[in-house]
Formats: C-alpha cells, structure tokens, sequence
C-alpha cells in the first residue's frame, strides 16, 4: 500500500471530472477514513453528485486521483469499484421499477459469490422492516420512501466498506428524513463507512462526523460537523437558519 | 467460494430460486405443485407430438409445407432478436448482417464455391463464373445478385432425402432448431446474466452502480442474438438453395423487429407466434389468399409490393391497441398496461 495518510480510507485528490466540454469538479479533494459519516453540502450544480460518481466510476474524472485503501482507482470500471466494496445509491434512488423488492436487492449482490447474501439480506430486512413487508411488490408501485429505502438496502446487499449516498432525503416528508437518517446512522454504528451527499444539510450533519462544502466544483469549506453546524456563513446558505 | 459458483453458473440461480422461495415469491404461483408439474409435461410431449407429426397432415411437396419451414426458420431468427431487443432492451437493426453471415459461410463451405479458387493464373480467392478464369487477382465474397447456386443440402441419418419434393426433413431439422433455441431463451432469461439484461433494461444507472458490466452485458445480448440470427441464416440459405446480395435488405432486419414486437418484446412464446404469424402474412396471406379472394368479387387487387407497408400499417394498429404485444411479458404488461415506473413518479411522486 501506497497510503502515506495512515488510515484513511478514501483519498480524493485535485479532481476534474467533465460532462462533455462542461468542468464540473475543478479540483476536488477529500479524505473519508473509516467508520467517519462524511457529508458534502452545497447548492446545485455545486458537483457533490458528480464527485460520488466519480468515486464510483460511472462518471470517471479527467485528472486526478481516488485512492481507495490505498490503491488508485480513477480509472477502474465500476464493476470492479463495488467488487472492490465501494457502493452506490444513486441519486433520483433508481429502483428497478418492474422488479420485486427481493429481486432489486439481490441486483444489489450481483457481483457477490459468498455465503453471506442470505445474512445480508435479513439485515436489511432488519433495518428496513418495511421492506420485508413488501418484499413480492414492484419497486415501481412503492412511495418515495419505501423505493429510497430500497435504494439503500439494495447498495447495503454489496456489503460494502464505503457507502456513496446521494440525496437520500429528496422528496420526503420531513418525518421520513428523520426516520431514514436514523437509520443511516445505525448502518454507520454497524461498521459502514459513509459518504453523504445532501442539500437538507440539517440531518446529514447531525449524524457526520465531517463536512466538506462544495461552490462550484471546488471545495469551499471544510470542517467538523458540529463546527459547521455553528458556521454562520454555513447557517445562512445551507441550515436556512 | 464454492465450486458451482461459476460467472453464468448455475450457482446463481440455486441461490436466487432459494430467495425467492424462502421469502414466498415464486416465479409462477404453482410451481411447487407435482400434480401440476405433471400435467404441464405431460401438455409439453403431446404439444411436441402434435408439432412433429404435423407435417403429416399434407403432401411432402406442398406449397404451404415450404411457407412452413421458412416461417420455422424465421421463428428461430426472431428468437434471436429477442435476446437482443426483448432481453436486454438494445436496438439492433443490423440484425440481417448476421443472418447474411450464417448464409454465406454455407454457401461459401456448402457450395462448388471454393472449387474456383487457383483455378488458373493469378489469385482467385472465391471467384466464381468468367471471374475465374480470368488472370490477375480476383476476389468476390458475395458473388453480387447472381449469387452463390446450388448449394448442398444437409446430409443427416434418418432424414434424407433433403430435396425439394420432400420438405418433412427440413422442417424437422429447423425445429430441432427452434427446440434448442427456445431452451436457451428459457435458461438464459432465468440465469443471472438474464437478470443483468432486465436490469440493464430497466435502470441503466442503476444496474451499472450496482456491477452490472455495461459493455460487457450488451455484448453476450448481441452475441447470443447473432448466433441465432447466423445459424437461421445458414439453414435459409441451404433450404432455398441459394445465398445472394438481395436477400439482405435492410428491410429485413425491419421484419424480424416487426415479428418481435407483434409477439410481445421479451415475451418467448410470444416471439414464436409474432414470427409465424408475420411470416404466414408475408408467404401466404397477401400474395395468395388477398389476389384469389378479390378476384373472386372480380376486383383485382395485388399487395405484393405493398407489404412493407402493410407490415408497418400493422405495427401501427399494434402499438395503438396492443403495445404490449399478443402474449406479453411481465415486466412489459406492468410497464405498458399498468404503467408501473412509467411517467414522473420515480422522483416526484410522494406517496406516503
């Protein structure tokens, strides 16, 4: 291992990552170490979904580099980013519309040949006991929540030391928000890495341990969670304090 | 790791009709019951009986028995296609390449083709006629509209003759086909590779950051697809006994497109009855059963060279009344009949 930072888990630096001719990520860096819940805030168009993509490949960057336990994988295809056990939730949750909830988690251990689905898939079931319920049903017929909960469930079946969340909170209600970052957090307690990406930044930094700020494809701020909770400038533009 | 894991093995799906079961969903309600495993085998051999003996039922040469093996061939085509646009939801108009392929590669192994080749001075690679006895290099693959003619018949124990006075054999070999087609159709749409193309066709992004290798997973689609679409091809061009440029018109690719999405996308059975059905349409009803049944009110009405038309009209009506398909696939019948993760609901809706 090349990893001269100790323990970190992830290492992203100096990123570009493009869409067409756009630059939407000019330079960004950032650590993520594990068990952290690391939250990136920032408008839209402030590139914390493209730098979640980035990470996981399905948008590689230009320049720059992501290590991930040490090991370069700017250019790994994702396949073999979430063998490597980075997952992620896409943002917009994509469920499998016309796919039970059984069939959209086990999707979720598609690259997986080990004896631990089946565990896997009782877990989730455990954290999201909702799911269990509607187990035969379609992703597609499901609420916002219960399809944001498959989403996450299904990146969970990876079983993935690195978990890339991306706005799991767009389009619920406030009580569903509360409900889902409880249980983010309790992911988090059982061991997962987790990489936050959200624009109701109230939640997500309730339960990070960092937070980075993002304006415009670069970093603009980072720091503590509780300290960017108490960030005036931070409050204005993101808590809506 | 255990040893039956492999990367399409079987593994997979022990694994996956394991889930299913232990958390009560089933493929098809059902299939856990003997007595109904048995009747449905038991509908199997006599359904498969009465599609053997069929041929039977007319004369050995008869004009709608040479309809038939084509329609056959066309059913295994179309089967092909289904992998591709079905499956994996992937266009593919180029499909009749393959199909040229399959008929080439018999009509060039299968033919007096290659007898040309060094027939006097200079290099003939495939040449054929005055091209052949010409000095200089010459290479034809095609041999253009004139064609690659005659071409060999199979030779098979227990089903010669194969000559056109006695089409049974022919149909029984192009069922033979069909039977090994639809058994990989069946086996692939349940395997996890089947599962990564629903997923592919579904989500994009979502199978994608779930590992399902994009590139990858398109290729087997088209792969697989082609294989169907050569060997179709090779049996055609052996049973017409002639392989040229004409055959392969874009437009064909357009007909076997046609076949899949009047039979269901995706659906197999579906497919089948899309593929006789159309071709059935193109061989028999309009260039035989509309010019006999208008003259008979003494109109004369010819639609031979409006089938394209008539095929394009008819996808029309299709889509209109039944964009689902006549035996529709699951997935499809949500999608086009219950609109399930149609529309804006996927991020918007909030339905608590």
């Amino acid at each position: 291992m090349s990893s001269t930072s100790g323990g970190e888990l992830l290492e992203v630096d100096d990123l570009h990552t493009f869409y067409g001719n756009i630059e939407a990520l000019k330079g960004v860096s950032l650590r993520v170490s594990e068990g952290e819940v690391v939250t990136l805030i920032g408008a839209n168009g402030a590139g914390k979904s493209t730098t979640l993509r980035s990470v996981s490949g399905l948008t590689p960057p230009r320049t720059g580099t992501i290590r991930f336990r040490g090991r370069d994988i700017s250019v790994t295809p994702p396949q073999e980013i979430v063998r490597l056990g980075i997952s992620h939730a896409p943002e917009g949750r994509h469920v499998f519309p016309r796919m039970t909830v059984i069939d959209n988690l086990m999707l979720g251990a598609f690259l997986r040949r080990d004896g631990g689905i089946e565990a896997d898939l009782e877990r989730v079931f455990k954290l999201f006991p909702r799911l269990e319920e509607r187990r035969k049903q379609k992703g597609g017929t499901m609420s916002g929540g219960e399809q944001q909960m498959l989403a996450i469930g299904r990146a969970l079946m990876a079983n993935p030391d690195l978990l890339l969340l991306d706005e799991p909170s767009m389009g619920l209600a406030p009580i569903l928000v509360e409900r889902i970052y409880e249980t983010i957090a309790e992911i988090n307690r059982q061991g997962t890495t987790i990489l936050l990406v959200e624009q109701n930044a109230n939640f997500a930094l309730e339960i990070s341990t960092r937070g980075y700020v993002l304006e415009t494809g670069q970093v603009a701020l980072s720091d503590a969670a509780h300290a960017l909770r108490e960030n005036d400038d931070v409050k204005k533009a993101y808590l809506g304090i | 790791m255990s040893a039956g894991d492999g990367n399409l093995g079987a593994g997979g799906q022990n694994r996956m009709a394991r889930i299913r079961e232990r958390y009560g969903v089933l493929r098809r309600r059902g299939d856990a019951i003997w007595a109904r495993r048995y009747a449905r085998l038991a509908i199997v051999l006599v359904a498969a009986a009465a599609v053997i003996l069929f041929p039977y039922l007319f004369q050995p040469g008869s004009t709608f028995l040479f309809d038939l093996v084509e329609a056959v061939a066309f059913v295994v085509m179309a089967l092909g296609l289904n992998v591709v646009v079905g499956f994996a939801g992937l266009l593919d108009l180029g499909y009749v390449a393959f199909f040229a392929i399959g008929a080439y590669t018999i009509g060039w192994f299968g033919s007096g083709f290659f007898a040309y080749v060094n027939h006097t001075k200079g290099i003939h690679i495939l040449t054929s006629g005055l091209a052949s006895t010409l000095p200089g290099i010459h290479i034809n693959l095609t041999a253009g509209r004139q064609g690659i003619t005659p071409i060999d018949p199979g030779q098979l124990p227990g089903l010669n003759p194969f000559d056109p006075l006695n089409l049974r054999p022919w149909y029984w070999v192009a069922l033979g086909m069909v039977a090994i087609v639809l058994l990989v159709n069946v086996r692939l749409r349940d395997s996890r590779l089947g599962r990564a193309w629903v997923a592919l066709r579904e989500d994009e992004v979502a199978a994608a950051s779930m590992g399902v290798p994009l590139v990858k997973t398109k290729l087997m689609a088209y792969a697989t697809g082609a294989a169907f679409g050569g060997m179709s091809g090779a049996f055609i061009a052996s049973y017409l006994n002639t392989v040229n440029a004409d055959q392969f018109a874009f437009s064909f690719s357009i007909f076997v497109l046609a076949m899949v999405i009047l039979g269901g996308l995706g659906s197999i059975w579906g497919v089948v009855l899309g593929a006789i059905v159309l071709s059935f349409i193109n061989t028999w009803l309009i260039p035989s059963v509309i010019p006999n049944l208008s003259s008979k009110i003494g109109i004369k009405v010819d639609l031979t060279s409006l089938s394209y038309g008539i095929f394009g009209f008819l996808l029309v009506i299709m889509m209109v009344l039944r964009p689902q398909g006549l035996l529709p696939e699951r997935r499809r019948k949500l999608e086009f009949v219950e609109h399930v993760g149609t529309g804006p609901t996927d991020m918007s809706a909030e339905r608590v």
